[in-house]
Protein backbone atom coordinates (compact mmCIF):
# COMPACT_ATOMS: atom_id res chain seq x y z
CA UNK A 1 0.00 0.00 0.00
CA UNK A 2 1.38 3.75 -0.69
CA UNK A 3 1.58 5.81 1.93
CA UNK A 4 -1.23 7.89 2.71
CA UNK A 5 -1.76 11.38 2.53
CA UNK A 6 -1.79 13.98 5.04
CA UNK A 7 -5.31 12.46 6.55
CA UNK A 8 -8.09 15.27 5.72
CA UNK A 9 -10.44 13.75 8.76
CA UNK A 10 -7.31 14.32 11.50
CA UNK A 11 -7.11 17.76 10.09
CA UNK A 12 -10.64 18.50 10.45
CA UNK A 13 -11.59 16.91 13.45
CA UNK A 14 -9.06 18.53 16.51
CA UNK A 15 -10.46 21.98 15.91
CA UNK A 16 -14.51 20.53 16.01
CA UNK A 17 -14.24 20.30 20.04
CA UNK A 18 -11.79 23.19 20.86
CA UNK A 19 -12.43 26.48 20.47
CA UNK A 20 -8.60 27.75 20.73
CA UNK A 21 -7.54 25.21 17.35
CA UNK A 22 -7.34 27.48 14.20
CA UNK A 23 -9.68 26.80 11.36
CA UNK A 24 -7.80 23.49 9.13
CA UNK A 25 -5.78 24.66 6.53
CA UNK A 26 -7.64 21.96 4.15
CA UNK A 27 -10.58 23.91 4.04
CA UNK A 28 -11.53 26.37 1.87
CA UNK A 29 -14.35 28.83 0.79
CA UNK A 30 -15.67 28.72 -3.13
CA UNK A 31 -12.76 30.30 -5.27
CA UNK A 32 -10.69 30.03 -2.39
CA UNK A 33 -12.96 32.42 -0.09
CA UNK A 34 -12.20 32.17 3.61
CA UNK A 35 -13.98 29.08 5.45
CA UNK A 36 -14.16 30.65 9.19
CA UNK A 37 -17.47 30.97 9.53
CA UNK A 38 -18.07 27.91 7.41
CA UNK A 39 -15.75 25.86 9.58
CA UNK A 40 -17.66 27.47 12.43
CA UNK A 41 -20.97 25.97 11.19
CA UNK A 42 -19.70 22.21 12.03
CA UNK A 43 -17.92 23.63 15.53
CA UNK A 44 -21.08 24.65 16.10
CA UNK A 45 -23.13 21.69 15.43
CA UNK A 46 -21.18 19.13 16.57
CA UNK A 47 -20.85 20.71 19.94
CA UNK A 48 -24.73 22.22 19.95
CA UNK A 49 -25.76 18.28 19.24
CA UNK A 50 -23.69 16.55 22.29
CA UNK A 51 -24.95 19.67 24.72
CA UNK A 52 -28.64 18.64 24.10
CA UNK A 53 -28.27 15.01 24.08
CA UNK A 54 -26.86 15.93 27.71
CA UNK A 55 -29.74 17.69 27.61
CA UNK A 56 -32.20 14.72 26.68
CA UNK A 57 -30.38 12.62 29.14
CA UNK A 58 -30.32 14.79 32.12
CA UNK A 59 -33.53 17.07 32.10
CA UNK A 60 -34.12 16.77 35.92
CA UNK A 61 -30.37 18.05 36.40
CA UNK A 62 -31.44 20.87 33.52
CA UNK A 63 -34.29 22.04 35.33
CA UNK A 64 -32.73 22.11 38.79
CA UNK A 65 -29.69 24.20 37.48
CA UNK A 66 -31.64 26.28 35.11
CA UNK A 67 -30.31 26.17 30.93
CA UNK A 68 -27.75 28.52 30.84
CA UNK A 69 -25.86 26.55 33.83
CA UNK A 70 -26.57 23.56 32.80
CA UNK A 71 -25.54 23.89 28.58
CA UNK A 72 -21.99 25.63 30.46
CA UNK A 73 -21.57 22.92 32.52
CA UNK A 74 -22.64 20.31 29.59
CA UNK A 75 -19.86 22.49 27.40
CA UNK A 76 -17.22 21.48 29.44
CA UNK A 77 -17.82 18.11 29.41
CA UNK A 78 -18.65 17.43 25.82
CA UNK A 79 -15.36 18.87 24.92
CA UNK A 80 -13.45 16.75 27.62
CA UNK A 81 -14.99 13.63 27.28
CA UNK A 82 -16.45 13.77 23.58
CA UNK A 83 -19.02 10.57 23.28
CA UNK A 84 -16.79 6.99 21.58
CA UNK A 85 -19.80 5.53 20.78
CA UNK A 86 -22.30 6.08 17.97
CA UNK A 87 -25.36 5.29 19.95
CA UNK A 88 -26.44 8.60 21.68
CA UNK A 89 -28.17 7.00 24.48
CA UNK A 90 -24.86 5.18 25.66
CA UNK A 91 -23.34 9.13 25.82
CA UNK A 92 -22.85 10.53 28.88
CA UNK A 93 -21.78 7.66 31.53
CA UNK A 94 -18.68 10.18 33.19
CA UNK A 95 -21.40 13.36 33.26
CA UNK A 96 -22.27 12.34 36.83
CA UNK A 97 -18.73 12.51 38.73
CA UNK A 98 -18.28 15.38 35.96
CA UNK A 99 -20.94 17.13 37.93
CA UNK A 100 -19.81 16.02 41.73
CA UNK A 101 -16.09 17.93 40.64
CA UNK A 102 -17.98 20.75 39.07
CA UNK A 103 -16.81 24.21 40.75
CA UNK A 104 -20.16 25.48 40.06
CA UNK A 105 -22.34 23.07 41.20
CA UNK A 106 -20.51 22.48 44.53
CA UNK A 107 -23.55 24.21 46.61
CA UNK A 108 -25.60 21.20 45.16
CA UNK A 109 -23.86 18.25 46.40
CA UNK A 110 -26.99 16.12 45.90
CA UNK A 111 -26.96 17.00 42.25
CA UNK A 112 -24.68 14.03 40.69
CA UNK A 113 -26.93 11.85 42.57
CA UNK A 114 -29.73 12.62 40.47
CA UNK A 115 -27.67 12.85 37.36
CA UNK A 116 -26.77 9.01 38.12
CA UNK A 117 -30.45 8.35 38.38
CA UNK A 118 -31.28 10.00 35.49
CA UNK A 119 -28.50 7.83 33.42
CA UNK A 120 -29.69 4.64 35.23
CA UNK A 121 -33.35 5.69 34.34
CA UNK A 122 -32.65 5.69 30.23
CA UNK A 123 -30.32 2.56 30.96
CA UNK A 124 -33.83 0.57 32.15
CA UNK A 125 -35.47 2.31 29.26
CA UNK A 126 -33.29 0.97 26.53
CA UNK A 127 -32.59 -2.21 28.99
CA UNK A 128 -33.68 -5.82 27.13
CA UNK A 129 -36.92 -6.98 27.44
CA UNK A 130 -38.01 -9.00 29.97
CA UNK A 131 -40.81 -11.03 31.55
CA UNK A 132 -40.46 -10.05 35.66
CA UNK A 133 -40.79 -12.59 38.18
CA UNK A 134 -44.69 -13.42 39.17
CA UNK A 135 -44.93 -12.78 43.15
CA UNK A 136 -47.00 -16.30 43.28
CA UNK A 137 -44.16 -17.90 42.52
CA UNK A 138 -41.68 -16.67 45.28
CA UNK A 139 -44.52 -17.48 47.69
CA UNK A 140 -44.60 -20.80 46.65
CA UNK A 141 -41.31 -21.53 47.78
CA UNK A 142 -41.08 -23.87 51.03
CA UNK A 143 -39.81 -22.18 53.92
CA UNK A 144 -36.94 -23.88 54.51
CA UNK A 145 -35.29 -23.62 51.02
CA UNK A 146 -35.99 -19.79 50.81
CA UNK A 147 -32.69 -18.73 52.61
CA UNK A 148 -30.65 -20.39 49.87
CA UNK A 149 -32.32 -19.40 47.27
CA UNK A 150 -31.14 -16.64 44.27
CA UNK A 151 -33.05 -14.48 42.61
CA UNK A 152 -31.97 -13.80 39.22
CA UNK A 153 -32.14 -9.74 38.24
CA UNK A 154 -33.94 -8.37 35.46
CA UNK A 155 -31.51 -6.98 32.92
CA UNK A 156 -33.14 -2.84 33.65
CA UNK A 157 -32.99 -3.31 37.62
CA UNK A 158 -30.36 -1.01 38.96
CA UNK A 159 -29.52 0.49 42.53
CA UNK A 160 -28.61 4.15 43.07
CA UNK A 161 -27.69 5.30 46.47
CA UNK A 162 -27.29 8.89 47.77
CA UNK A 163 -26.09 10.63 51.32
CA UNK A 164 -29.33 13.05 49.92
CA UNK A 165 -32.76 13.26 48.89
CA UNK A 166 -32.00 12.40 45.66
CA UNK A 167 -35.04 10.34 44.67
CA UNK A 168 -37.07 13.00 46.01
CA UNK A 169 -35.33 15.60 44.03
CA UNK A 170 -35.49 13.45 40.83
CA UNK A 171 -39.02 13.00 41.10
CA UNK A 172 -40.21 16.70 41.42
CA UNK A 173 -38.16 17.69 38.70
CA UNK A 174 -38.56 14.88 36.15
CA UNK A 175 -42.50 17.12 36.74
CA UNK A 176 -42.90 19.96 34.94
CA UNK A 177 -45.52 21.06 38.17
CA UNK A 178 -43.64 23.53 40.43
CA UNK A 179 -41.29 22.57 43.14
CA UNK A 180 -41.75 23.04 46.77
CA UNK A 181 -38.64 23.52 48.90
CA UNK A 182 -36.99 19.99 49.65
CA UNK A 183 -34.96 18.98 52.51
CA UNK A 184 -32.21 17.60 51.10
CA UNK A 185 -30.45 16.01 53.77
CA UNK A 186 -32.36 12.78 53.95
CA UNK A 187 -30.39 9.96 52.40
CA UNK A 188 -32.52 8.14 50.21
CA UNK A 189 -31.26 5.04 48.06
CA UNK A 190 -33.34 4.48 44.33
CA UNK A 191 -34.43 1.19 42.96
CA UNK A 192 -35.06 1.76 39.13
CA UNK A 193 -36.47 -0.95 37.48
CA UNK A 194 -38.90 -1.26 33.80
CA UNK A 195 -41.28 -4.59 34.59
CA UNK A 196 -43.45 -3.27 31.37
CA UNK A 197 -42.60 -0.40 29.39
CA UNK A 198 -42.67 2.39 31.88
CA UNK A 199 -39.92 2.67 34.06
CA UNK A 200 -39.85 3.06 37.73
CA UNK A 201 -37.85 4.61 40.16
CA UNK A 202 -38.56 3.77 43.71
CA UNK A 203 -36.86 5.29 47.06
CA UNK A 204 -36.02 1.83 49.06
CA UNK A 205 -36.65 1.42 52.49
CA UNK A 206 -33.69 0.69 55.16
CA UNK A 207 -31.46 -1.67 54.20
CA UNK A 208 -32.96 -2.12 51.41
CA UNK A 209 -30.48 -0.91 48.86
CA UNK A 210 -27.86 -3.24 50.78
CA UNK A 211 -29.90 -6.22 49.93
CA UNK A 212 -30.83 -5.45 46.63
CA UNK A 213 -27.61 -5.26 45.62
CA UNK A 214 -26.56 -8.52 47.52
CA UNK A 215 -29.36 -9.90 45.69
CA UNK A 216 -28.41 -8.86 41.89
CA UNK A 217 -25.03 -9.35 42.63
CA UNK A 218 -25.71 -13.35 43.00
CA UNK A 219 -25.70 -13.76 46.62
CA UNK A 220 -28.51 -16.10 48.73
CA UNK A 221 -31.63 -14.56 50.08
CA UNK A 222 -30.19 -15.49 53.54
CA UNK A 223 -27.21 -13.91 53.12
CA UNK A 224 -28.37 -10.78 51.41
CA UNK A 225 -31.01 -10.14 54.34
CA UNK A 226 -27.85 -11.33 56.67
CA UNK A 227 -25.90 -8.44 55.23
CA UNK A 228 -28.85 -5.51 55.04
CA UNK A 229 -29.37 -6.46 59.04
CA UNK A 230 -25.80 -5.56 59.30
CA UNK A 231 -26.19 -1.90 58.30
CA UNK A 232 -29.90 -1.28 59.31
CA UNK A 233 -31.10 -2.79 62.64
CA UNK A 234 -34.95 -1.77 60.82
CA UNK A 235 -34.13 -3.62 57.69
CA UNK A 236 -37.67 -5.77 57.18
CA UNK A 237 -36.90 -8.81 54.71
CA UNK A 238 -41.09 -9.00 54.13
CA UNK A 239 -41.36 -5.49 53.30
CA UNK A 240 -38.13 -5.65 51.57
CA UNK A 241 -38.42 -8.57 49.30
CA UNK A 242 -42.22 -8.11 48.36
CA UNK A 243 -41.16 -4.45 47.20
CA UNK A 244 -38.39 -5.78 44.64
CA UNK A 245 -40.81 -8.00 43.57
CA UNK A 246 -42.92 -6.28 42.61
CA UNK A 247 -41.73 -3.49 41.38
CA UNK A 248 -40.18 -6.13 38.96
CA UNK A 249 -36.43 -6.47 40.18
CA UNK A 250 -36.19 -10.10 39.49
CA UNK A 251 -36.91 -12.68 36.50
CA UNK A 252 -36.75 -15.90 37.83
CA UNK A 253 -35.55 -18.18 41.05
CA UNK A 254 -32.70 -20.28 40.62
CA UNK A 255 -32.32 -22.65 43.31
CA UNK A 256 -28.95 -23.45 42.78
CA UNK A 257 -27.59 -26.78 43.39
CA UNK A 258 -29.83 -27.13 46.60
CA UNK B 1 -28.97 -14.91 11.13
CA UNK B 2 -26.97 -13.60 14.17
CA UNK B 3 -26.81 -10.48 16.06
CA UNK B 4 -30.53 -9.85 15.70
CA UNK B 5 -31.94 -7.42 18.28
CA UNK B 6 -34.82 -8.61 19.52
CA UNK B 7 -37.06 -11.92 19.47
CA UNK B 8 -37.75 -14.11 16.92
CA UNK B 9 -41.21 -12.81 15.32
CA UNK B 10 -43.76 -15.97 13.93
CA UNK B 11 -44.62 -14.66 11.03
CA UNK B 12 -42.40 -12.08 8.76
CA UNK B 13 -43.39 -8.53 8.18
CA UNK B 14 -42.07 -8.33 4.90
CA UNK B 15 -43.72 -5.22 2.70
CA UNK B 16 -43.45 -5.83 -0.99
CA UNK B 17 -40.34 -4.17 -2.77
CA UNK B 18 -40.28 -1.65 -4.33
CA UNK B 19 -42.90 0.78 -3.01
CA UNK B 20 -43.48 3.24 -5.88
CA UNK B 21 -44.26 7.15 -6.14
CA UNK B 22 -45.14 7.15 -2.42
CA UNK B 23 -44.24 10.12 0.11
CA UNK B 24 -43.24 9.56 3.69
CA UNK B 25 -42.20 11.37 6.70
CA UNK B 26 -39.72 10.91 9.70
CA UNK B 27 -41.32 8.92 12.43
CA UNK B 28 -40.98 11.06 16.01
CA UNK B 29 -42.82 8.90 18.52
CA UNK B 30 -44.69 12.28 19.77
CA UNK B 31 -46.39 11.39 16.61
CA UNK B 32 -47.06 7.69 17.33
CA UNK B 33 -50.86 7.73 19.28
CA UNK B 34 -52.42 10.23 15.82
CA UNK B 35 -50.52 7.00 13.29
CA UNK B 36 -51.82 4.23 14.94
CA UNK B 37 -55.40 6.07 15.31
CA UNK B 38 -55.46 6.91 11.92
CA UNK B 39 -54.41 2.96 10.71
CA UNK B 40 -53.18 1.93 7.48
CA UNK B 41 -53.11 4.28 5.12
CA UNK B 42 -50.13 5.25 2.01
CA UNK B 43 -46.89 6.81 2.87
CA UNK B 44 -44.03 5.12 4.59
CA UNK B 45 -41.87 6.38 7.64
CA UNK B 46 -38.31 6.77 8.20
CA UNK B 47 -36.30 6.74 11.34
CA UNK B 48 -32.74 6.61 12.63
CA UNK B 49 -31.41 3.01 12.60
CA UNK B 50 -28.71 4.30 15.68
CA UNK B 51 -32.28 5.30 17.96
CA UNK B 52 -33.61 1.77 17.48
CA UNK B 53 -29.81 0.06 18.20
CA UNK B 54 -30.87 -0.46 22.38
CA UNK B 55 -31.81 -3.83 23.46
CA UNK B 56 -35.41 -3.61 24.39
CA UNK B 57 -38.24 -1.18 25.62
CA UNK B 58 -40.58 1.29 24.37
CA UNK B 59 -38.26 2.24 21.06
CA UNK B 60 -38.43 -1.27 19.54
CA UNK B 61 -42.36 -1.43 20.42
CA UNK B 62 -43.77 1.74 18.60
CA UNK B 63 -41.04 1.01 15.77
CA UNK B 64 -42.88 -2.46 16.23
CA UNK B 65 -46.68 -0.88 15.63
CA UNK B 66 -45.45 1.16 12.91
CA UNK B 67 -43.88 -1.41 10.79
CA UNK B 68 -46.91 -3.45 11.59
CA UNK B 69 -48.87 -1.25 8.64
CA UNK B 70 -46.51 0.80 6.93
CA UNK B 71 -43.51 0.26 4.94
CA UNK B 72 -40.03 1.70 6.55
CA UNK B 73 -37.08 3.18 6.19
CA UNK B 74 -33.79 2.51 7.84
CA UNK B 75 -31.82 5.80 7.72
CA UNK B 76 -28.00 5.44 9.23
CA UNK B 77 -26.70 8.12 10.40
CA UNK B 78 -23.55 7.09 12.39
CA UNK B 79 -21.95 4.53 10.09
CA UNK B 80 -19.14 6.84 8.66
CA UNK B 81 -18.50 5.57 4.99
CA UNK B 82 -16.81 8.69 4.14
CA UNK B 83 -14.34 8.94 6.91
CA UNK B 84 -10.69 7.22 6.65
CA UNK B 85 -11.02 4.60 9.63
CA UNK B 86 -12.37 1.05 8.92
CA UNK B 87 -15.81 0.61 9.75
CA UNK B 88 -17.28 -0.11 13.42
CA UNK B 89 -17.53 -3.91 13.12
CA UNK B 90 -19.86 -3.95 15.88
CA UNK B 91 -22.22 -0.90 14.72
CA UNK B 92 -22.26 -3.05 11.22
CA UNK B 93 -23.30 -6.24 13.15
CA UNK B 94 -25.86 -3.94 14.95
CA UNK B 95 -27.27 -2.49 11.70
CA UNK B 96 -27.35 -6.08 9.99
CA UNK B 97 -29.12 -7.36 13.43
CA UNK B 98 -32.08 -4.23 12.33
CA UNK B 99 -32.42 -4.99 8.93
CA UNK B 100 -33.16 -8.42 9.77
CA UNK B 101 -35.79 -7.77 12.60
CA UNK B 102 -37.45 -4.70 11.17
CA UNK B 103 -37.26 -5.92 6.67
CA UNK B 104 -36.92 -2.23 5.75
CA UNK B 105 -37.98 -0.98 2.20
CA UNK B 106 -35.26 1.02 1.96
CA UNK B 107 -31.97 1.23 3.64
CA UNK B 108 -29.87 4.45 3.45
CA UNK B 109 -26.36 5.63 4.70
CA UNK B 110 -24.38 9.32 4.22
CA UNK B 111 -21.65 10.43 2.12
CA UNK B 112 -20.01 11.60 5.60
CA UNK B 113 -18.30 10.63 8.16
CA UNK B 114 -18.66 11.66 11.84
CA UNK B 115 -16.11 9.29 13.79
CA UNK B 116 -12.68 9.96 14.03
CA UNK B 117 -10.04 7.81 16.28
CA UNK B 118 -12.19 7.03 18.84
CA UNK B 119 -15.05 10.22 19.00
CA UNK B 120 -18.14 10.49 17.74
CA UNK B 121 -19.19 14.17 17.21
CA UNK B 122 -22.81 13.57 15.95
CA UNK B 123 -22.75 15.48 12.66
CA UNK B 124 -22.68 14.73 9.35
CA UNK B 125 -19.19 15.83 8.20
CA UNK B 126 -17.83 16.54 4.60
CA UNK B 127 -14.77 14.69 3.09
CA UNK B 128 -12.60 16.18 -0.07
CA UNK B 129 -13.31 13.73 -3.20
CA UNK B 130 -10.09 12.10 -4.61
CA UNK B 131 -8.85 8.90 -5.96
CA UNK B 132 -8.10 8.12 -2.42
CA UNK B 133 -11.60 8.85 -0.96
CA UNK B 134 -13.36 7.46 -3.26
CA UNK B 135 -11.29 3.71 -3.15
CA UNK B 136 -12.51 4.04 0.90
CA UNK B 137 -15.73 4.76 0.45
CA UNK B 138 -16.29 2.08 -1.98
CA UNK B 139 -14.75 0.00 0.30
CA UNK B 140 -17.20 1.17 3.37
CA UNK B 141 -20.15 0.41 1.12
CA UNK B 142 -18.80 -2.71 -0.07
CA UNK B 143 -18.56 -3.73 3.37
CA UNK B 144 -21.88 -2.40 4.87
CA UNK B 145 -23.76 -3.98 1.62
CA UNK B 146 -22.26 -7.66 2.48
CA UNK B 147 -23.08 -6.88 5.90
CA UNK B 148 -26.63 -6.49 5.09
CA UNK B 149 -26.52 -8.54 2.20
CA UNK B 150 -28.40 -5.74 0.08
CA UNK B 151 -27.47 -2.75 -1.22
CA UNK B 152 -27.83 0.48 -0.10
CA UNK B 153 -29.10 4.06 -1.29
CA UNK B 154 -26.45 6.61 -0.59
CA UNK B 155 -27.19 10.82 0.29
CA UNK B 156 -25.34 13.11 -1.57
CA UNK B 157 -24.40 15.70 1.39
CA UNK B 158 -25.12 19.38 2.17
CA UNK B 159 -21.41 21.19 2.49
CA UNK B 160 -20.50 24.63 4.07
CA UNK B 161 -17.22 24.15 2.80
CA UNK B 162 -14.84 22.52 0.15
CA UNK B 163 -10.89 20.75 0.58
CA UNK B 164 -8.54 22.07 -1.61
CA UNK B 165 -7.69 18.56 -2.60
CA UNK B 166 -10.19 17.78 -4.13
CA UNK B 167 -9.92 16.95 -7.39
CA UNK B 168 -13.19 15.24 -8.40
CA UNK B 169 -16.72 16.55 -8.68
CA UNK B 170 -19.47 15.76 -6.00
CA UNK B 171 -21.65 14.35 -8.86
CA UNK B 172 -19.12 12.47 -10.90
CA UNK B 173 -17.84 10.78 -7.11
CA UNK B 174 -21.21 9.91 -6.65
CA UNK B 175 -21.72 8.59 -10.06
CA UNK B 176 -18.36 6.37 -9.30
CA UNK B 177 -19.12 5.38 -6.14
CA UNK B 178 -22.99 3.82 -7.63
CA UNK B 179 -21.02 2.14 -10.60
CA UNK B 180 -18.14 0.38 -8.11
CA UNK B 181 -20.71 -0.66 -5.57
CA UNK B 182 -23.75 -1.09 -7.11
CA UNK B 183 -25.58 1.11 -5.00
CA UNK B 184 -28.30 3.28 -5.27
CA UNK B 185 -29.20 6.72 -4.55
CA UNK B 186 -30.99 8.85 -2.14
CA UNK B 187 -31.50 12.66 -3.94
CA UNK B 188 -31.69 14.93 -1.21
CA UNK B 189 -32.92 17.94 -3.20
CA UNK B 190 -32.57 20.15 -0.12
CA UNK B 191 -29.07 19.30 0.34
CA UNK B 192 -28.55 20.33 -3.14
CA UNK B 193 -30.07 23.49 -2.68
CA UNK B 194 -28.36 24.02 0.19
CA UNK B 195 -24.62 23.37 -1.27
CA UNK B 196 -25.76 25.12 -4.63
CA UNK B 197 -25.96 28.39 -2.59
CA UNK B 198 -23.35 27.47 -0.28
CA UNK B 199 -20.75 27.14 -3.45
CA UNK B 200 -22.37 29.07 -5.28
CA UNK B 201 -22.92 26.50 -7.81
CA UNK B 202 -26.51 26.09 -9.74
CA UNK B 203 -28.44 23.24 -8.75
CA UNK B 204 -30.25 22.70 -12.12
CA UNK B 205 -26.59 22.17 -13.37
CA UNK B 206 -25.93 19.78 -10.01
CA UNK B 207 -29.35 17.83 -11.33
CA UNK B 208 -28.27 17.48 -14.91
CA UNK B 209 -24.96 15.83 -13.85
CA UNK B 210 -26.05 13.60 -11.33
CA UNK B 211 -27.19 9.74 -11.82
CA UNK B 212 -31.03 10.09 -11.70
CA UNK B 213 -32.00 6.79 -13.04
CA UNK B 214 -29.77 5.38 -9.79
CA UNK B 215 -32.20 7.22 -7.75
CA UNK B 216 -34.24 5.02 -5.06
CA UNK B 217 -35.67 7.50 -2.75
CA UNK B 218 -35.66 11.02 -2.56
CA UNK B 219 -35.51 13.31 0.75
CA UNK B 220 -36.97 17.38 1.30
CA UNK B 221 -36.60 19.27 4.01
CA UNK B 222 -36.24 22.74 5.68
CA UNK B 223 -33.30 25.12 5.88
CA UNK B 224 -32.44 28.10 8.00
CA UNK B 225 -30.02 30.66 6.75
CA UNK B 226 -26.95 32.68 8.29
CA UNK B 227 -23.93 34.22 6.29
CA UNK B 228 -20.75 33.43 5.51
CA UNK B 229 -17.17 35.30 6.43
CA UNK B 230 -17.78 37.80 3.60
CA UNK B 231 -21.84 38.16 4.21
CA UNK B 232 -23.11 36.08 1.91
CA UNK B 233 -25.68 33.49 3.06
CA UNK B 234 -24.79 30.47 3.93
CA UNK B 235 -27.79 27.69 4.15
CA UNK B 236 -27.83 25.68 7.48
CA UNK B 237 -29.54 21.79 6.57
CA UNK B 238 -31.68 22.53 9.92
CA UNK B 239 -34.98 20.18 9.30
CA UNK B 240 -36.46 22.15 11.28
CA UNK B 241 -39.57 23.45 9.31
CA UNK B 242 -41.42 23.51 6.33
CA UNK B 243 -39.61 22.82 3.04
CA UNK B 244 -38.84 26.20 0.91
CA UNK B 245 -40.92 27.38 -2.17
CA UNK B 246 -37.32 26.55 -4.31
CA UNK B 247 -36.85 23.25 -3.01
CA UNK B 248 -40.33 22.32 -4.21
CA UNK B 249 -39.53 23.45 -7.49
CA UNK B 250 -36.67 21.57 -8.17
CA UNK B 251 -38.55 18.73 -6.69
CA UNK B 252 -40.80 19.28 -9.28
CA UNK B 253 -38.43 19.45 -12.15
CA UNK B 254 -36.65 15.47 -10.80
CA UNK B 255 -39.92 14.08 -10.78
CA UNK B 256 -40.40 15.30 -13.99
CA UNK B 257 -37.25 13.38 -15.12
CA UNK B 258 -37.35 10.37 -12.76
CA UNK B 259 -41.00 9.49 -12.64
CA UNK B 260 -42.33 8.68 -9.24
CA UNK B 261 -40.02 8.09 -6.48
CA UNK B 262 -40.36 7.31 -2.80
CA UNK B 263 -40.02 10.94 -0.94
CA UNK B 264 -39.68 11.60 2.48
CA UNK B 265 -40.35 14.88 4.27
CA UNK B 266 -37.67 15.02 6.91
CA UNK B 267 -38.19 17.62 10.09
CA UNK B 268 -35.83 16.49 13.21
CA UNK B 269 -36.06 19.37 15.66
CA UNK B 270 -38.55 22.03 16.61
CA UNK B 271 -40.77 18.98 15.67
CA UNK B 272 -44.66 20.34 14.82
CA UNK B 273 -47.80 18.87 15.55
CA UNK B 274 -48.56 15.27 13.02
CA UNK B 275 -50.72 17.18 10.72
CA UNK B 276 -48.09 19.49 9.93
CA UNK B 277 -45.57 17.28 8.69
CA UNK B 278 -48.72 14.99 7.64
CA UNK B 279 -49.98 18.43 5.56
CA UNK B 280 -46.04 18.66 3.66
CA UNK B 281 -46.27 14.44 2.76
CA UNK B 282 -49.30 15.23 0.96
CA UNK B 283 -47.79 18.00 -0.78
CA UNK B 284 -44.76 15.93 -2.21
CA UNK B 285 -47.61 13.47 -2.96
CA UNK B 286 -49.62 15.66 -4.61
CA UNK B 287 -46.44 16.36 -6.81
CA UNK B 288 -45.86 12.56 -7.34
CA UNK B 289 -49.32 11.67 -8.83
CA UNK B 290 -49.04 15.00 -10.58
CA UNK B 291 -45.38 15.04 -12.40
CA UNK B 292 -44.37 11.31 -11.88
CA UNK B 293 -46.05 9.75 -14.73
CA UNK B 294 -43.85 6.23 -15.40
CA UNK B 295 -41.40 7.43 -17.56
CA UNK B 296 -39.81 4.97 -20.01
CA UNK B 297 -36.38 3.55 -18.80
CA UNK B 298 -34.33 4.79 -21.60
CA UNK B 299 -35.69 8.03 -21.32
CA UNK B 300 -34.69 8.66 -17.27
CA UNK B 301 -31.05 9.08 -18.40
CA UNK B 302 -31.81 11.61 -20.01
CA UNK B 303 -31.60 13.85 -17.45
Amino acid sequence: MPPEPVCFAAAFAPGLLDPDCRVPQVVTGPNGKAAGKRYDVYRNNVTVSLIDALAAIYPAVQRITGTDFFRAMARFHVRSSPPTSPLLFEYGRGFPDFIAQYEHAQTMPWLADVARIERAWLDAYHARDATPLDPAQLGAVAPERLADLVLIPHPAAQIVRSDYSAVTIFAANRESAPVDRIDASTPEDALITRPGFDVIVRHLPAGGAVFATCLTQGRTLGEAAALALEASADFDIAVNIAGLVEAGAFTSIDFGDA
Amino acid sequence: MTATTGPVRPTPLRFPLPIGGVAGTSFKHEHLGAILEAGRQRGFFEVHAENYMGAGGPPHRALEAIRRYHPLSLHGVCMSIGGPQPLDKAHLARFRGLVARYQPALVSEHLAWSTHATSFFNDLLPLPYTAATLRHVCDHIDQMQEAIRRPILLENPSTYLAFAESTISETDFIRSVAERTGCSLLLDVNNVFVSATNHGFSALDYLADFPLSRVGEIHLAGHDAQSDDDGEPLLIDSHDGPVADAVWKLYEIVIERCGPVPTLIEWDSKIPDWPVLQAEAAAAQAILDRCGITVPAEDRHAA
